[in-house]
């Protein structure tokens, strides 16, 4: 055991909470100024505690909208966020799994040249294609729609690189086993592949339910009608017109609203988190 | 590596990577290689018609002013932001890496903001900083800064720097804590029994140790400044003033959207897909290394 002066200690505690203040204060401004009264925000005569306009900002962010440049509804724009996330995040998944399914448990002829397909992807980011992209979801009438939000982003190659290195660890007895027990490959898969990739699959959906919600280029791009809007595209439209008729009250409303879903995720699931981080970094 | 058992069938897994394989080809690999192909191209001024020019996009492009400080500015951000997160991280890492009481509520405490979008970062850091209604802005102005981002160029790099950094503490918090708590405890208390104190163990024995961990961070932290930071870019300052703020990708995204130029825009993609390919080829090299250690 290395010595740990008291004086020391103190010292670390110390630092550690000035940490936690200064990553938390943007976040508590936010939901203080959600609770306030929009005329002293604007007059910058904000207060450091917390208002009486809680249930009235809210009602009116999710049910009604800000009044500024979009008339939508926040409610609307959660949903929105919440099916992209979730066809984002399950969708991954389950294209995933099943090639790395095929790559490991198959032999064909094209399987390593379709591996490096899949896995050279890592490589073009939305980022550096962005408008040839959005050309094809426009020439194949998918704009504003859910499959156009979530299909071009559903390709994973992290996902299959670990669903693969997954695979070459479970035991070939296993299979064996299963086809003495006369199970083809469907049986196989959904029998004893499947259950044991639970942990692995629960780890990977934290990680890209947060990834998807996040979203913000790619939507920005491809979604005209306010009805379609996901979150964080709502929340940059409201603050797009002047200063004075930005009702800041609201924004942070949906400030708060749009950082909930996959802040309640990284805490509640911390520990799935922290391993589904870890591994999709490899 | 192959699996010494598989099953016998010619369609099936052709069949079970469709999916992705159409997605991939789609979605990927066709608009991929139309950036390429446009980048070569030259329209003319009224979408009539196409020449094929050679490099001439691309030597247009670096001949441009604007496009060579994207560039510069773009490295400076990185660097800036890699800075200011990595060594904040390690600070805060290094301090809950002590057997402290309370350990895991330091954690949790430090990594949720991990999970929050940057568009939501940049409205977070604007409505602190708003200089005529921010809080923080209020008391810049009364230590006597005239602080104003929407007009000061360096203030609204400053800006975008600062919120950029503080969202990825929490990541980099996370991978340094757990390569510190890989250190091997018996080689601390090795130097700690030599009569090394605790600032002359952190340089010579932990920091050496540990910098295959700030090698990986700094990788993923650039490509983070790179990539990740267009949403906190178009929600605090679009790229201006003037374009003080304006990085590569930003520039992309502000060109094509303009319509200009398909073919400078293609090329300023290609240029960015030769940068990821880069960044993606020195992460691999070093995970390889990473996992013989």
């Amino acid at each position: 055991m290395v010595e740990q002066e008291g004086l020391q200690r103190y010292f670390a505690h110390l630092i550690l909470w000035i940490g936690i203040a200064i990553v938390a204060f943007p976040v508590y401004l936010a939901i203080v100024a959600s609770t306030q009264d929009n005329a002293a925000i604007a007059n910058g005569q904000m207060s450091l505690l917390p208002g009486g306009h809680f249930l009235e900002t809210y009602y009116r962010t999710i049910f009604v909208g800000a009044s500024g440049s979009t008339r939508e509804p926040v409610g609307t724009m959660l949903l929105n966020s919440f099916v992209m996330a979730m066809l984002i995040a399950l969708g991954k998944i389950a294209i995933s799994i099943i090639s790395a399914y095929a790559i490991v448990y198959f032999r064909f002829p094209l399987r390593m040249p379709i591996f490096w397909l899949i896995f050279i992807t890592l490589m073009l980011p939305v980022e550096v294609r962005i408008y040839p992209t959005y050309k094809i979801v426009a020439d194949l009438h998918l704009l504003d729609s859910y499959a156009g939000l979530s299909l071009p982003l559903i390709a994973s190659a992290t996902a299959t690189l670990l669903f693969r290195q997954f695979f070459m660890t479970v035991p070939d007895e296993l299979l064996e086993a299963s086809r003495i027990d006369g199970a083809g490959p469907f049986r196989f898969f959904w029998d004893t592949l499947l259950p044991l990739s639970r942990t692995n699959m629960a780890a990977l959906f934290v990680i890209l339910f947060i990834l998807g919600w996040n979203q913000y280029l790619w939507p920005l791009l491809i979604t005209t009608r306010d009805d379609m809007q996901t979150i964080q595209i709502g929340i940059r439209k409201m603050i797009t017109t002047t200063d004075a008729l930005t009702e800041w009250p609201v924004v942070m409303a949906t400030a708060v609203l749009a950082m909930l879903p996959p802040v309640f995720v990284v805490v509640v699931m911390q520990k799935l988190f922290v391993r589904g981080l870890v591994e999709t970094e490899k | 590596m192959q699996k010494q058992s598989v099953f016998q069938s010619k369609l099936l897994p052709y069949a079970l990577v469709a999916p992705q394989l159409a997605i991939v080809l789609v979605f990927f690999y066709w608009p991929a290689a139309q950036a390429v192909l446009q980048s070569f191209l030259l329209q003319d001024a009224f979408g009539l018609s196409t020449t094929f020019v050679w490099f001439e996009n691309y030597r247009d492009l670096l001949g441009q002013p604007d496009y060579f400080a994207a560039i510069v500015r773009t490295f400076a951000f990185s660097f800036a932001i890699a800075a200011a997160s990595l060594s904040s991280a390690l600070l805060l890492a290094v301090m809950a890496d002590r057997p402290l009481r309370g350990g895991t509520v330091y954690r949790t405490l430090l990594i949720w903001p991990y999970a929050i979008a940057p568009p939501v970062v940049g409205v977070l850091w604007v409505f602190m900083l708003n200089p005529s209604l921010g809080v923080l802005a209020r008391g810049l102005r009364s230590m006597g800064i005239d602080w104003n981002p929407l007009l000061d160029g360096t203030q609204a790099a400053t800006l975008i720097i600062l919120a950029a950094a503080w969202k990825q503490i929490s990541y980099n918090f996370l991978f340094f804590l757990a390569g510190l708590q890989s250190i091997p405890k018996s080689v601390i208390e090795a130097a700690a029994i030599d009569g090394a104190r605790p600032m002359r163990r952190f340089w010579t024995v932990i920091f050496p140790l540990l910098s295959p961990t700030i090698f990986f961070l700094l990788v993923i932290n650039i490509v983070y400044a790179f990539f990740d930071t267009f949403g906190i870019i178009d929600t605090i300052t679009r790229g201006g003033p003037g374009r003080a703020t304006e990085t590569m990708v930003y520039k992309v995204y502000v060109d094509g959207l303009l319509g200009g130029n398909l073919g400078s825009s293609a090329a300023q993609s290609v240029i960015l897909m030769v940068l990821v390919i880069m960044l993606t080829a020195i992460q691999f090299r070093f995970v390889e290394r990473k996992v013989t250690y």
